[in-house]
């Protein structure tokens, strides 16, 4: 019998259409085949810069998710009790009716009661304007419960965050260290880097209690106590200071290590910088030692040198700085077993990263130009760069953790250098170039300006008198730098009415009463508390989602969301972009199929909501709407003269790029393009980015800012100070008696280390133990376990408990157990995991469901095997007895503190259903 | 490995259906004319229902046909060309039988060789298989052998043979088990040689691939059986060979005796077979950890 | 034809690399979404939105944890799909001749038009490499993207596994073992690539790169940073020093 024959040329599709992928944050470009019709097969396309023709398994899954049951099918309004998911489907109009007979009063009275904040949006730019357009002061995404202190810590630093805002030089470092990272937002250019790192022959760092996935293939793995991260990179400072080992030259060239700072404890100036009749600070010129302007032509500093100026001694910041972190505080001797590491490995990494970052050196012969002017001959590189994210940033001392890892690669010399970290446009961009935060709100009229931004100091807070102007509470003297404002204490605020009650509470893509908000059951039940006169404590609720999640059940108002198969997106420059950091690019998602269901891209309601509002700026002189949908708006808004959502060809002709006058046919040549616009910087701006001509006027050029902003970056982070100050009463505004002592504490503007704060006012006997979420590869959220194909991979999630935690409780795998908190008790599966920091449990994030949700089975494994750690974190801090409410955040930003959690383990009864257990919800969908 | 009742149904009642064409193939006992009818009729039907209940087993059956055709190389294709060709001759000598009314020595000798090959490429089928060491031994045949024998030479009243075989099915069965206990170990199949892990050091499954079931886990990794395993083995065994031997010995043989014996050692060829496959352990199982 | 060639032009067939595999089941999803609008019947799925879902899959990943004698647990994800074996048992058990491996390439593929699905081959494969598809009733298995890798319809740079183009940590490489100067020949004896469960006797085509070794916490040889400074005071001697180099 032969072998039969086979054609190995079938027909693979009947079309092709390039787009953008949304199932997840990272935004990878896809070639979507299509066969009749349907979505047959999504790949990776290889010409787009952010994977490279590789797709990871959500987006590879795709084509379940377009397909998914739970696809909401029309707007609909509540007609039962909340929470109970009894809707009716209506009209889109009548939808905008109902939505305009909440939000015009609002707007002609007290804009401040409409909240408006959004979860997982790549069109900030888009929802920040209009609510800013409405006057609302609450408007703001998800980042105060994400990664704030990441973006916060970054930017204030050194002009520029990790996050997916900038990245590793993949081709040339040669050491590489990946702090508290599962997963990040740059989900596949992580892999496809460490696997070039590999290849190679550079070694990979893993710094996290948990060995998996990354930290699994990590060539060394340091398996730190959660929430000790900055002491053990504080220890390498000092090993580093001790043994001489920084990058002097670049310090004073590119930083503020030659800043004089006042350090008289008695004045009112203390800590602050000597300023010069420029008003600029000073530095001590070495050829004149005398103090000179610090960006004078000419000069070099001596930060060797003191200077007395009446009776004040000032010293320079890395006079500070060493005597700070050369103190045996500071010792790996001493910090060792607080971090659960041995001394041995802090110094022989300290020790590794001098080697590396100066006997290795890599030369780039490239000319350039820095700031002042001086030409250059060759690019000198430190190849050792760093990679962190929430496992560092998501603790109460997360900021100042951040803050001392920025200090650590700078001290190295190793950011934007060859071989170190480097910045992706639209950064850099130092955090007095960013706006201010703006809320002050008049009835009728729009905000003066964006919500979100970066304080300089108390003067900057947005507050009237002591009470806050914000319903999150962002920028007050609980958290002054809330750059991202705290989504996760606007349900708990206006439900507690503090500092004020709103009315609508408006939210987009998050999934708030359930994964994303911490003490899921307490969120519930606000959201359906009733008064004494039995209407809801928060009056109105709209949502826009795609599929029924467990946040549906609580809206009052549902505006249907397409998938993102079937609508337009832009991933825009005045966002979260997709550059790279020898690019600027930006890139679209359009429709290619057409949604079967009375639903709208969000985008487009929310433009079509404003233009029913009347809000300035959706409206022509005529009356008529300015923008008929997001497609519309992508194309023709201007936010400055000019620059619009998208940099790529701009111009009547399409020839312009980054400024030019809106193209109409703009989306079609994206399309053409593969979906996506790049634009190289040139080889001379590639490097040095902050202090490079070529690259500054290359930025002022393309629309990135208006004038070149050359900067240094902050060893010492002076508006720290100001706060501190303000704290000792030597500065004003003054913050209120309660929170004096934890400013003075926090506020230190060089990075220091802190207990986590619920550890601080738990017993550490009673719960001994730290416990933690990660992000698995193939899971979303709380979004992909509707997938028939990733709910196949991950149907439910195990609590892993460290081996010896096990041995002591005499736990197997597959046994239960019950976890209490402080605030909660959850009883789960566990199973054993050796590779891991033995005072750690951790589980996989967001794989428990509600019963009901997602068009699952009452009994799928998500909802009777799987949990959320959530149950047990509370978004308050356990009560001090002052009678106060301290949100379970950092001091300083306001980042939610998920990872301080304490918890303590039981072995419990088999069960057949993890505890607690909600009821179902029959959610509508399809 | 699963024990579907397919499998358990068909090599069970197909090797007593073809024993018994066997022994009636060389005059045990001599049967002829019209009176062989229900000899034959009885084997035939046996082996027809096992083949049958094989073809349950197959989940797209509207290829069976094509089974007979790689009678070269596999030996579930033998079994299936054998048993057509067992059931087409013991027909002839039936015929042959009933027409001329004597037994032909040499036909029916035919039919006890190709009848007992069909027996034994049943038990190839399963004792080629490496990856399933218990099966993976010489015993096997024997076992599938003697259990179909036995059975025969009950049903056929052949109290001697019959009383003889389970002696001898007895040692073969313990002799099985015991070999196939260890059969696994001392292939030295571990997880890590499964997956190469062993240079580096001690493996365990620490995440399955997929939180729920799949074929794999449904058809190769069925660890049930293997709790109650002895047990059942002693029941089996009580069925099997402990009752029917001192009642063959005390008894004198009326047919309905014969007919409660073979009852008896059914049930016991029913669980035996279902341990057979229960116990026997797939090295797919290592991948996942399961043994 | 269930008989083995007696040998293939080629052995075409895939590396995999335990050493940068992160783990991310993207090969194992795509897959099913190439192979499931590919090659045969679509891989189904029973009780998707249920309480008990399963479904066909012709790769899977494992996750396994190793304790060294020295050094702390490690963890390694471990791809698993069709090995394309040489002298697969999977092919000879079959009866129907459905179950076959190309004379050409040496890929072993089921011609679903002849399969009758009894399992045998599935009993026969100790890798676990195929599944049966209970909507179809047919044998599934890794067909090393037959459907791709010579198609004239896709470009030449895709013409790989769908598995191997989709891998963000380019842990999966594509080749022929038979040629000595390949890639995949290459990196199979640089870096000594394993043969799973050699003891069967199957003589895999695929190969496994083992793990690098690990750097541990303690290592005596390990040297320190030199302490140019004790005191903050040292430190401004030092930085002194250094400025005047600079
Ligand atoms: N596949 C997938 N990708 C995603 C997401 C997803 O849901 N799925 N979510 C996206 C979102 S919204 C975000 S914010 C990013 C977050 O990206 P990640 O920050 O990678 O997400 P997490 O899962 O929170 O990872 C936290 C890591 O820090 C570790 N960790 C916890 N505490 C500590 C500590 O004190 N010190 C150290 N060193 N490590 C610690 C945990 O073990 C975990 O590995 O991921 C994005 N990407
Ligand atoms: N325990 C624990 N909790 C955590 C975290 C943790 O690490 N541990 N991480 C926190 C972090 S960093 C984050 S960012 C949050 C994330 O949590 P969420 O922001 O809630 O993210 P998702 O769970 O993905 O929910 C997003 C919602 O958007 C909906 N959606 C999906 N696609 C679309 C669409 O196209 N249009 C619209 N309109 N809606 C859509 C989904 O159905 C879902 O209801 O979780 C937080 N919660
Ligand atoms: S990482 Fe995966 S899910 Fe996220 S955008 Fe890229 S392909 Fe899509
Ligand atoms: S895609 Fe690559 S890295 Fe991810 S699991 Fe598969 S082989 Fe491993
Ligand atoms: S891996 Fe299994 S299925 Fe693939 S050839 Fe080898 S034996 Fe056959
Ligand atoms: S299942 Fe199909 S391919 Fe496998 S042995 Fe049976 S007939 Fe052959
Ligand atoms: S080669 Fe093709 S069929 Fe085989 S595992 Fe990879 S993607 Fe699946
Ligand atoms: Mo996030």
């Amino acid at each position: 019998m032969a072998q039969p024959d086979l054609d190995t040329s079938p027909a693979v599709s009947d079309d092709v259409k390039k787009t953008t992928c949304y199932m997840c944050a990272c935004r990878c470009g896809i070639n979507v085949h299509l066969k009749d019709g349907k979505v047959s097969y999504i790949e990776g396309n290889r010409d787009h810069p952010i994977n490279k023709g590789v797709l990871c398994a959500k987006g590879s899954a795709g084509i379940m998710q377009h397909y998914s049951p739970a696809r909401l099918n029309a707007p609909m309004k509540r007609v039962g009790p909340r929470g109970t998911s009894q809707f009716e489907e209506i009209s889109w109009d009548e939808a905008f009716d109902i939505a305009k007979s909440w939000l015009a009063p609002i707007r002609k009275t007290d804009p401040r009661k409409l909240a408006f904040f959004t979860g997982r949006d790549q069109s900030q730019s888009l929802t920040s304007w209009w609510a800013q357009q409405f006057g609302t002061p609450n408007y703001a995404a998800h980042g105060g419960f994400c990664s704030v202190n990441m973006a916060a810590a970054g930017i204030y630093t050194m002009g520029g965050a990790f996050w997916e805002f900038g990245s590793p030089d993949w081709e040339r470092t040669k050491l590489f260290m990946i702090f508290g990272v599962a997963e990040d937002h740059d989900s596949n250019p992580i892999k496809t880097g460490l696997s070039r790192l590999k290849e190679r022959g550079a070694k990979i760092v893993g710094v996290n209690p948990v060995r998996t996935g990354y930290n699994a293939i990590a060539d060394e793995w340091v398996p730190i106590t959660p929430g000790t991260d900055g002491l053990f990179i504080l220890a390498l400072v000092h090993e580093l200071l001790k043994g001489g080992q920084i990058d002097v030259d670049y310090l004073l060239r590119y930083t503020n290590a030659g800043f004089l700072v006042n350090d008289n404890p008695k004045s009112k100036d203390h800590g602050l910088f000597l300023r010069g009749k420029s008003g600029k600070p000073q530095i001590i010129d070495r050829r004149s030692g005398k103090p000179v302007d610090f960006d004078a032509q000419g000069v070099t500093a001596d930060p060797t040198k003191t200077q007395r100026i009446k009776g004040v001694e000032y010293k320079s910041v890395l006079q500070l700085l060493a005597s700070k972190y050369l103190s045996k505080d500071y010792a790996p001797e001493t910090v060792a077993d607080q971090c659960g590491l041995t001394v041995e490995q802090i110094k022989r990494i300290a020790a590794e990263l001098a080697k590396t970052a100066f006997e290795e050196e890599i030369t780039i012969h490239q000319k350039w130009t820095d700031w002042k002017g001086i030409k250059h001959d060759k690019m000198i590189g430190r190849p050792v760069s760093f990679h962190a994210m929430r496992g560092i940033s998501a603790h109460s001392n997360g900021f100042q953790t951040c803050r001392a890892l920025h200090i650590l690669q700078i001290l190295l010399g190793s950011v934007e250098v060859p071989g170190g970290f480097r910045f992706k446009p639209p950064y850099p961009k130092p955090y007095d170039i960013h706006p201010k935060p703006h809320a002050t709100s008049a009835a009728e009229t729009a905000l003066a300006g964006p919500h979100l931004g970066f304080p300089h100091g108390p003067e900057d807070l947005m507050i009237d008198g002591d009470t806050a102007r914000r319903i999150d509470k962002a920028f007050t003297w609980e958290n002054p730098l809330s750059a991202h404002g705290l989504m996760h204490m606007v349900i708990s605020n206006a439900h507690a009415g503090d500092p004020y009650k709103i009315d609508t509470l408006f939210m987009y893509m998050a999934n708030m009463s359930w994964n994303s908000s911490m003490n899921s059951r307490g969120v519930m039940d606000m959201l359906t508390d009733q008064n004494e006169n039995g209407d809801y404590v928060i009056p109105h609720i709209i949502y826009s989602d795609a599929y029924s999640s467990e946040m549906v059940a609580y809206a009052d108002l549902i505006l249907p969301d397409t998938t993102y198969l079937e609508r337009h997106d832009c991933v825009s420059l005045l966002d979260r972009p997709i550059c790279e950091p020898e690019a600027m690019a930006d890139s679209i998602r359009w429709p290619v199929v057409e949604p079967d269901r009375d639903v709208r891209g969000f985008q487009s309601a929310l433009i079509q909501l404003g233009t029913h509002l009347e809000l300035p700026g959706f409206l022509n002189e005529d009356g008529s709407a300015k923008y008929e949908d997001y497609a519309d708006y992508i194309v023709n808004h201007e936010r400055r003269p000019g620059v619009g959502p998208l940099t790529g060809f701009r111009g009547k002709d399409g020839s312009k790029t980054g400024r030019g006058e809106p193209n109409p046919d703009q989306l079609q040549a994206y399309i053409d393009n593969g979906g996506f616009f790049l634009d190289h910087i040139p080889k001379s701006a590639q490097f040095y980015k902050p202090w490079n001509q070529e690259y500054q006027n290359w930025a002022v050029e393309r629309g990135i800012f208006d004038k070149p902003a050359p900067y240094l970056f902050n060893l010492y982070l002076e508006p720290l100070q100001k706060f501190r100050l303000a704290a000792e009463g030597k500065y004003d505004p003054q913050p209120p008696e309660q929170y004096r002592d934890r400013i003075k504490m926090a506020f230190d503007p060089l990075p220091i280390w802190y207990e986590p704060f619920e550890q601080t006012l738990v017993d550490q006997d009673t719960y001994p133990l730290h416990a933690i979420t990660q992000r698995p590869a193939a899971m979303y959220h709380s979004w992909g376990s509707q997938n028939a194909w990733l709910r196949q991979i991950h149907g439910r999630n195990p609590l892993y408990v460290s081996g010896d935690i096990c041995d002591q409780h005499g736990l197997n795998d597959g046994d239960w157990a019950t976890l209490t908190s402080h605030h909660g008790e959850i009883t789960v599966p566990v199973v054993r995991m050796n590779a891991l920091n033995p005072k750690t449990v951790w589980t996989w994030n967001a794989i428990g469901k509600r019963k009901g949700a997602w068009a699952l089975d009452e009994n799928a494994p998500e909802a009777t095997k799987g949990f959320l750690l959530n149950h047990l974190i509370h978004e308050l801090l356990p009560p001090k007895g002052d009678g106060l409410r301290w949100s379970n955040s950092d001091p300083i930003t306001g980042q939610a503190a998920w990872y301080d959690l304490r918890v303590r383990i039981a072995k419990a009864e088999d069960q057949t259903q993890s505890q607690p257990e909600f009821g179902p919800i029959n959610e509508p969908a399809e | 490995m699963h024990p579907a009742p397919s499998v358990i149904i068909f090599t069970v009642l197909s090797g007593i259906g073809f024993a018994m064409l066997a022994l009636l193939g060389i005059g045990q006992p001599e049967v002829n004319g019209f009176e062989a009818i229900p000899y034959y009729f009885v084997g035939i039907t046996l082996a027809v229902i096992g083949l049958l209940a094989s073809v349950f087993h197959l989940k797209n059956p509207k290829n069976a046909i094509k089974a007979f055709s790689q009678f070269r190389s596999s030996w579930l294709s033998r079994e299936g060309v054998f048993a057509v060709i067992s059931l087409v001759q013991s027909t002839f000598v039936l015929a042959i039988k009933v027409v001329f009314g004597f037994h032909p020595l040499l036909s029916g000798g035919v039919s006890l060789i190709i009848c007992s090959f069909t027996i034994f490429t049943t038990a190839m089928i399963y004792t080629q298989l490496k990856t399933v060491p218990r099966w993976n031994q010489w015993l096997t045949p024997f076992v599938f052998f003697l259990s179909s024998y036995t059975g025969a030479a009950i049903i056929l009243g052949q109290v001697l043979l019959g009383f003889l075989l389970l002696l001898m099915l007895t040692v073969v069965q313990i002799a099985y088990w015991i070999i196939g206990d260890r059969a696994f170990s001392k292939r030295g199949h571990t997880i890590e040689t499964a997956t190469g892990l062993g240079r580096l050091g001690k493996a365990r499954e620490f995440e399955p691939p997929h939180t729920g079931q799949n074929y794999l886990l449904n058809e190769m990794v069925y660890v049930v059986g293997r709790k109650h395993s002895i047990k059942l083995r002693t029941i089996g065994m009580l069925f099997l060979v402990g009752l029917p031997l001192p009642i063959l010995w005390f008894f004198n043989v009326s047919f309905a005796m014969v007919v409660s014996v073979f009852c008896l050692h059914l049930v016991g060829l029913f669980i035996c077979r279902w341990l057979f496959f229960a116990e026997a352990e797939h090295v797919v199982g290592l991948y996942y950890d399961k043994r | 034809m269930t008989s083995l060639p007696n040998s293939t032009d080629k052995k075409l067939g895939l590396v995999i690399d335990l050493d940068i595999c992160v783990g991310c089941h993207a090969c194992v999803v795509n897959c099913k979404e190439w192979n499931t609008s590919g090659y045969g019947a679509e891989l189904s799925d029973q009780d998707p939105y249920g309480d008990a879902p399963m479904g066909t899959f012709l790769n899977r990943v494992h996750t396994y944890e190793v304790q060294p004698d020295v050094g702390p647990a490690q963890i390694v994800h471990f791809p698993k799909s069709c090995l394309h074996c040489e002298d697969a048992p999977c092919v000879t058990v079959c009866p129907t001749g459905a179950s076959y491996k190309r004379a050409e390439d040496g890929i072993v593929l089921v011609n679903e038009d002849d399969c009758m699905g009894c399992g045998l081959c599935a009993w026969a494969c100790p890798y676990g490499a195929r599944e049966m598809d209970l909507a179809a009733g047919v044998m599934k298995k890794c067909t090393l993207c037959v459907d791709r890798i010579y198609n004239e319809n896709i470009p030449e740079e895709d013409r790989e596994p769908a598995c191997v183009k989709t891998c963000p940590a380019n842990a999966r490489h594509f080749g022929d073992f038979a040629d000595p100067d390949s890639a995949v020949s290459k990196m199979t004896a640089e870096r000594d690539g394993m043969e799973l469960m050699p003891e069967q006797g199957t003589k895999p085509v695929n190969r496994y790169l083992p793990p690098r070794e690990k750097q541990n916490e303690v290592d005596i040889l390990a040297p320190f940073l030199k302490p140019v400074a004790n005191s903050p005071k040292g430190f401004l001697g030092w930085l002194d020093k250094t400025l005047d180099r600079i």
